[in-house]
């Protein structure tokens, strides 16, 4: 019975998992649609769980027989998860109300995949690392494909799963080799394992579970299936896509290589340090001739991810805490600026090109000013969040003496910061086209909220910044 | 191990008995009996009447639904093997933690029942 | 032990070339049917290294269940053998040159297959004594148990499997009638007898 002694540790996921259950059965059973009920209780339940997490052990556990493990790095991360997907989940409510779309099982998905986000930022093994993940990353298939008889959402799921599938693949034979040629999967053995004998087929492994895992966290050069897949998803699940599940693989990539493989970390650090430099590189040239709001948020998303890995690429307790500040930043400028995506609709249609934001400031003018916020905010402008979360992190390169990584990442935010500035110039020089519908009141709210955040941030940036400090603390310990 | 690979040398010979006897039956027939074909003969006999179309149809999405329902049930099964076998040595753990994985499996029967994805209609 | 080492390059050859002709062949319902070789072979493998119960549930779900499946899937899709194959000699260098990769890597490792001896006695020990125990049982010992977190997640992603499935695929077609017994039983007498008078009609 040691086995499952000392559960409460895992109470979010366990409530999460039997929330899930309860809410499909709720569903289900009720005779009427149910989607609006069951997706209010579903943000009650992550919102429970993310309380869970808050009042649950401050210290680091491990529990069923060392699969799993909560420590202060994970805290952070899963607060953010839950975050994220909760709000992602009220913008999606409101899009399902305008769509008229009567399916419930849309927020039970969200939940499930919740989990599997928790269950791989918790992971302290190579197979509860990829059960979580798979469990994750099949809800969202679903999700992608969700509107299943528009070609384009069928076209999503399908990428969305070969591809992600290729990415469980190349992770799978991976971690295959680690486990031959270390004999365990379990992350602290691996590392006591590690630490004296790093052999050539480790490294091997160490490689394809990093272009698995890259593959995820849609960084370059496995970044082909973002914009597709973001731009074929109805816009609720690519705002849900972009988020919640970043923050989770990111945590994940982190834990995987501070933690088992911290030895080897000369040779994942160039690995890291490559596929930083390309995602930071695309996701600023990619974005420049787009035309579709989506797919420009897409791009913008390979380029945060890049900038989020040149902190782990410098691999120290600065790099990290500069990456988990620029995710935590990240989930509101992203949460905003889906929020206006989502706000865009004239005469009770969803538009999605940046064309259609032409004169916004005049025909929306509080639109436009969180569009511009959240915009100058991602290219990094000062005072907003966003150029603090890049500032950390390249704070923490140069303070580990890698120059060259923080001169491309600023001249990559100096291009990038090009067509982010574009749609405002659209927004606000460009003659009106039609005016936008009124937004959902959900959506109005989380616009206030998250533009406050980053608009604010500068005044109250220690209780972040403190916070993140202690997460990463956390995976270097001594 | 070897004992253990000894027990399955039966169904190794077995197997190649029974490679061996198609062989020799395709061989046989293909050796033996006079091969004179014609194309009245290779065409697709279809109760006297002329082929109406391709063979190749479409079939329904439907009996995708059923097939993949019964993969998972299948794979839920699986799991109940092992279970059984070591029943005696897992414990009360061993049994409540098969009860809460068929609990969940459970569940989801019931909903894809009240859904009525098991009606053929 | 020469029987052991026949059937292995048996077992393997085959399942090298059915795989080589599940991509190869020009009727997709033969690749299924490769697929089928493959996995028996695989299979057989499986329990030459003594993992039977792995061997036995290739055949039971993969052959079983998962190549119906296939079958299903290749009839629903209503496939062009022909277009299917265009830009083959496209992708062919690309495909021959990651298939390289893949197998000197492979030969790498295998090549420099050095296990430090503290390593070799810290390998968790890939399988039980055969002798001691039997293979499904060693299974059972620690699925359940010791690894009972990963069992409960694999219930929970085959829960979502199932609603996604039905979510992509059912759907409730309008205007058919359904067999709902219970309140075809429940309908009580509409049926009502009369006493028709002679020559009187109703």
């Amino acid at each position: 019975m040691t086995v499952i002694a000392n559960l409460g540790a895992a109470a979010p996921e366990l409530f999460l998992a039997g929330a899930g259950i309860v809410l499909l059965m709720f569903g289900v059973f009720r005779k009427s649609d149910a989607t609006a009920q069951v997706g209010w209780l579903a943000v009650a339940a992550l919102v429970a769980a993310a309380g869970l997490v808050l009042t649950g052990s401050k210290g680091s556990a491990t529990l069923f027989n060392g699969l799993f493990v909560t420590d202060g790095f994970a805290v952070f991360t899963k607060l953010a998860t839950l975050g994220a997907s909760a709000l992602t989940l009220i913008l999606s409510l409101s899009w399902l109300a305008q769509e008229q779309v009567k399916k419930f099982e849309y927020a039970i998905l969200i939940i499930f995949a919740t989990l599997g986000m928790l269950m791989m930022i918790s992971a302290n093994n190579l197979m509860s690392l990829y059960l979580g993940l798979e469990l994750q990353g099949l809800a969202a298939y679903v999700l992608a494909a969700f509107k299943r008889d528009t070609l384009k959402s069928t076209e999503s799921g399908l990428k969305y799963f070969i591809l992600g599938s290729v990415a469980s693949g190349l992770l799978l034979y991976g971690m295959s080799l680690v486990y031959g040629f270390t004999g365990t999967t379990s992350f602290d053995k691996l590392a006591e394992v590690l630490s004296h004998h790093p052999s050539t087929g480790v490294m091997v492994g160490l490689v394809f579970m990093l272009s698995g895992m890259a593959f995820k966290v849609s960084a370059a050069p496995f970044h082909m299936w973002t914009p597709d897949v973001y731009e074929g998803a109805p816009t609720p699940v690519t705002a849900f896509f972009a988020i919640a599940p970043k923050v989770a693989a990111i945590a994940l990539f982190i834990r995987l290589l501070a933690g088992p493989f911290a030895d080897l970390v000369g040779a994942w650090q160039q690995v890291v340090w490559l596929i930083s430099i390309l995602s930071m590189a695309i996701g600023a040239f990619g974005a420049i001739n787009q035309t579709n709001i989506k797919r420009l948020l897409a791009y913008s998303s390979i380029g945060h991810m890049g900038y989020v890995l040149v902190g782990l690429t410098v691999a120290s307790p600065e790099g990290v805490r500069g990456a988990l500040v620029y995710l935590a930043l990240y989930v509101f400028m992203n949460v905003g600026a889906f929020a206006v995506v989502l706000s865009m609709r004239q005469k009770g249609r969803a538009v999605e090109s940046i064309s259609d934001l032409s004169g916004l400031s005049r025909t929306s003018p509080g639109l436009a000013a969180a569009l511009t916020i959240f915009m100058f905010s991602m290219a990094g402008i000062p005072p907003l969040a966003g150029f603090f979360s890049k500032l950390y992190v390249f704070m923490a390169a140069v303070k580990a003496g890698m120059f060259g990584l923080a001169i491309i990442g600023v001249l990559t935010s100096v291009v990038s910061a090009f067509y982010y500035i574009r749609v405002i110039k659209i927004m606000y020089f460009d003659e009106p086209v039609d005016s936008f519908d009124r937004p959902a009141t959900a959506n109005t709210v989380i616009l206030w909220g998250t533009s406050a955040v980053t608009l604010l941030f500068w005044l109250w940036p220690a209780a972040l910044i403190n916070s993140a400090q202690t997460a990463a603390q956390v995976l270097f310990p001594g | 191990m070897e004992n253990l690979l000894r027990e399955y040398l039966p169904i190794l010979i077995f197997l190649g008995i029974a490679v061996a006897v198609a062989g020799i039956a395709v061989l046989a027939s293909y050796i033996v009996a006079p091969q004179r074909p014609d194309p009245e003969k290779d065409s697709a006999y279809e109760c006297g009447f002329e082929a109406f179309d391709d063979a190749r149809a479409r079939f329904d999405v439907r009996y995708y639904l059923v097939a993949i329902l019964f993969i998972i049930f299948d794979l839920e099964v699986a799991f109940l093997f092992p279970w059984a076998v070591s029943f005696g040595d897992v414990g009360m753990l061993g049994f409540w933690s098969m009860m809460v994985f068929l609990g969940v499996l459970t569940i989801g029967f019931v909903y894809e029942w009240k859904k009525g994805a098991l009606e053929w209609e | 032990m020469i029987i052991q080492g026949l059937a292995f390059y048996l077992f393997s050859v085959i399942a090298v070339f059915s795989a080589v002709m599940v991509i190869t062949a020009r009727n997709p319902v033969h690749s299924v049917l490769w697929l089928i070789l493959t996995f028996f072979n695989a299979a057989g493998l499986f329990v030459l290294m003594g993992a039977e119960f792995l061997g036995m549930l290739l055949v039971v779900v993969y052959v079983g269940a998962v190549a119906v499946l296939f079958l299903f899937v290749v009839m629903m899709l209503d496939i062009n053998t022909l277009n299917l194959r265009e830009g083959m000699a496209e992708y062919m260098p690309v495909g021959v040159a990651i298939g390289v990769v893949l197998f000197a890597e492979i030969a790498a490792i295998t090549g420099g297959w050095v296990l430090a001896p503290e390593i070799e006695a810290a390998r968790a020990q890939p399988l039980a004594d055969p002798g001691a125990v039997s293979n499904i049982q060693a299974l059972g010992n620690i699925i359940y148990t010791d690894y009972i977190y990963l069992f409960q997640a694999s219930g929970l992603v085959l829960l979502v499997a199932m609603i996604g499935s039905i979510m992509l695929t059912h759907r409730t077609r309008p205007g058919v009638h359904k067999q709902n017994i219970a309140a075809q039983l429940d309908r009580g007498r509409t049926v009502e007898l009369k006493k028709v008078s002679t020559r009187g009609g109703i």
